[in-house]
């Protein structure tokens, strides 16, 4: 009863809700056991409009997921500029949350003080117990608030870290790999389920994926990374609306234009 | 369901009201419950092997041996056996019936389960009784027979509590001291890496010390020999305490504190809402070893300088070589220690419910 009344109410998004975000001219690299400096990203520049769902794809190990630890603003570049809305990102903020390819739940934490674990760090637990509850049904993990993380399934350990995400109402989730250890069947399932969450809160998306399919199922726009040290070779428009359909010709069409872009047209 | 059942009771309150009683449920629904009778066997033999521990004491006598004619409290002790050995026959009883009840059922399942264990107890008294006071193959003072540990404890019971009270107390003490000194220094050096510069060379080298080493000369440096056994008992404990901390602390999943950070948390919340709970499992095993390394020094110290406790007991009765003494000491001491660690791990289930698959103390 109660969830009914909660879903027939339309929800706005507001557009205050997403953040656009822009990197210009970012380099970094890190130190290699050698002493030598190893480059990861060489003169990365992109710009993420508010609302917008973007996909980076690119060989593994291309710095991909470096990118978005700078975008988290847990590292700081070594040269070029990362701004969100315009401000300068030195340090990580509840308006931008990671959602790792591990759910990296506390395992001593239930579900319920897992999600709530945002909250509580900002000090604003007291006030905010209800959208720890909102959030867990969002997921449709609601009926798992008092479960260990240990007790749950992949597919359910990743939708409370997404719970756990949305609950401090991000204006740019970043998804480094998030469907990446779950089975095939939970992660189709988990794909359209990203794609509701994003379309009912209005969020920017930065989302990291080695999956070609997924990305084009689910982005607006694919930028394609070259391999390290990672430079942007071409960014793809994913110009289909939602929902999507997976047999869709031309998403087939696009996927053969991204191998291209890989390397990998011949297998196609 | 539940309201209806709450509707009912005002008619129950109002006996005019029930004249019309509501229609019932039949009762055939709820189906008698079943008691099967199985004669369980294996019980008597519980009951076997204490009868005959009482059998064999009362029966046989003692041998004089030296200034000793009779055992005392070989009667009591007799009389005790068999009194098991017929409480051990109405468990037998009751463990032949299904169907008693979860309460019941509970006790009877206990002793289903404690059978062999009592068979072993009663054999093994047995053959104890018989060696030392039946036929003295074992000599006293050295040895002596099960019913003279009851006669150590009646003579002494009162010194014997008041050493057991000073030694836990003692114990409490350092324990608490070293636990908390040990849990803060851990935390300390896993966090902090000018914490760790000064503090890790010095747990390094002094660490391995046996705080026994030192007995002596902190019995010179404290005021009271009290004072010294805290500190040396603190020492024992907070050493493995603070190193298992330590590496909880150091080797947590860094993905976790990528997680806090992004969530917007501060540095406090990094040491004591991450580090420290993912730490917590460690802490537990160093606890543990801390334990036990106390036990040691608060056995060793009370036999060296302090003037009460379970330790200066021992010494004492080995003064007066009172063998039978120093046994009746010896399982307080077991029971007391043994209960401490059983304490331990109780508290730590509580605490870590989270974790799968822990070891059962």
């Amino acid at each position: 009863m109660v969830a009914a009344a909660i879903a027939l109410q339309p929800e706005e998004i507001p557009a205050q809700n997403a953040s656009r975000i822009q990197a210009a001219h970012v380099r970094h690299g890190f130190d290699a056991p050698g002493g030598e400096r190893l480059e990861v990203l060489e003169d990365v520049s992109l710009d993420i409009a508010p609302g917008e769902f973007v996909a980076l794809l690119g060989p593994s190990g291309c710095g991909k997921s470096t990118l978005l630890r700078l975008v988290a603003g847990l590292e700081a570049a070594d040269s070029g500029a990362l701004t969100q809305d315009g401000a300068l990102i030195t340090r990580p903020d509840p308006s931008r949350i990671v959602v790792f390819q591990d759910p990296t739940l506390f395992p001593w934490r239930t579900v319920w003080d897992n999600v709530a674990l945002g909250l509580e760090a900002q000090g604003i637990l007291k006030q905010g117990k209800s959208r720890v509850d909102e959030a867990l049904k969002k997921v449709g993990l609601d009926g798992f608030a008092r479960s260990y993380p240990h007790q749950l399934s992949g597919g359910m350990a990743q939708r409370a870290a997404l719970a756990r995400a949305l609950v401090n109402n991000p204006k740019l989730l970043i998804l480094d790999e998030p469907l990446g250890k779950l089975d095939s069947l939970t992660r189709l399932e988990m794909q359209g389920e990203l794609l509701s969450l994003w379309q009912r809160n209005g969020f920017s998306v930065l989302l990291v994926t080695h999956d070609i399919e997924e990305a084009l199922f689910l982005a607006q726009r694919v930028i394609i990374f070259s391999p390290r040290p990672a430079r942007i070779v071409s960014e793809i428009f994913v110009d289909r609306p939602y929902p999507r359909h997976r047999g869709d010709a031309a998403l087939a069409n696009l996927r053969h234009e991204v191998l291209n872009q890989l390397g990998l047209g011949k297998s196609w | 369901m539940t309201a209806a059942a709450t509707l009912l009771r005002p008619a129950e309150a109002f006996p005019q009201a029930a004249a019309a009683p509501p229609a019932r449920v039949a009762p055939a629904a709820t189906a008698p419950p079943v008691k099967i009778f199985r004669f369980y066997w294996f019980g008597l033999a519980a009951v076997a092997a204490w009868a005959l521990l009482g059998a064999v004491t009362l029966l046989f006598p003692d041998k004089p041996a030296g200034f000793v004619e009779e055992w005392p409290y070989t009667r009591e002790f007799g009389l005790g056996a068999l009194a098991l050995a017929a409480l051990w026959l109405a468990a037998t009883v009751a463990a032949s019936f299904r169907g008693l009840g979860k309460r019941a059922e509970f006790v009877t399942d206990l002793y289903r389960y404690s059978v062999p264990w009592l068979v072993v107890l009663g054999l093994g008294f047995t053959l104890w009784e018989t060696l030392t006071a039946k036929t003295g193959e074992l000599e006293p003072p050295f040895f002596a027979p099960p019913s003279s540990i009851i006669d150590a404890y009646a003579q002494h019971y009162a010194l014997l509590a008041d050493s057991a009270f000073n030694s836990l107390k003692l114990l409490a003490k350092g324990i608490f001291w070293g636990a908390a000194a040990g849990f803060a220094i851990g935390v300390a050096i896993g966090w902090s890496k000018r914490a760790n510069y000064w503090i890790h060379p010095i747990l390094r080298l002094l660490g391995p010390l046996p705080p026994t080493a030192l007995l002596p000369i902190a019995f010179f440096f404290f005021p009271t020999s009290h004072a010294a056994s805290v500190f040396l008992i603190a020492l024992a404990t907070g050493f493995p305490v603070a190193i298992l901390t330590w590496s909880g602390v150091a080797g947590v999943n860094k993905a976790y504190y990528d997680v806090a950070r992004t969530l917007g948390a501060s540095e406090w919340f990094l040491i004591f809402r991450v580090a420290v709970p993912a730490a917590l499992p460690q802490v537990f095993v160093g606890l543990f070893m801390g334990l036990g390394g106390s036990f040691v020094v608060l056995i060793v110290a009370e036999m060296m300088g302090v003037k009460s406790g379970l330790g200066w007991y021992l010494d004492w009765a080995k003064g007066y070589a009172d063998y039978v003494n120093m046994y009746g000491a010896l399982i307080v001491m077991t029971i007391i220690f043994s209960s401490l660690i059983s304490l331990l791990f109780a508290v730590r289930d509580r605490v870590l419910v989270w974790q799968k698959g822990t070891v059962k103390w």
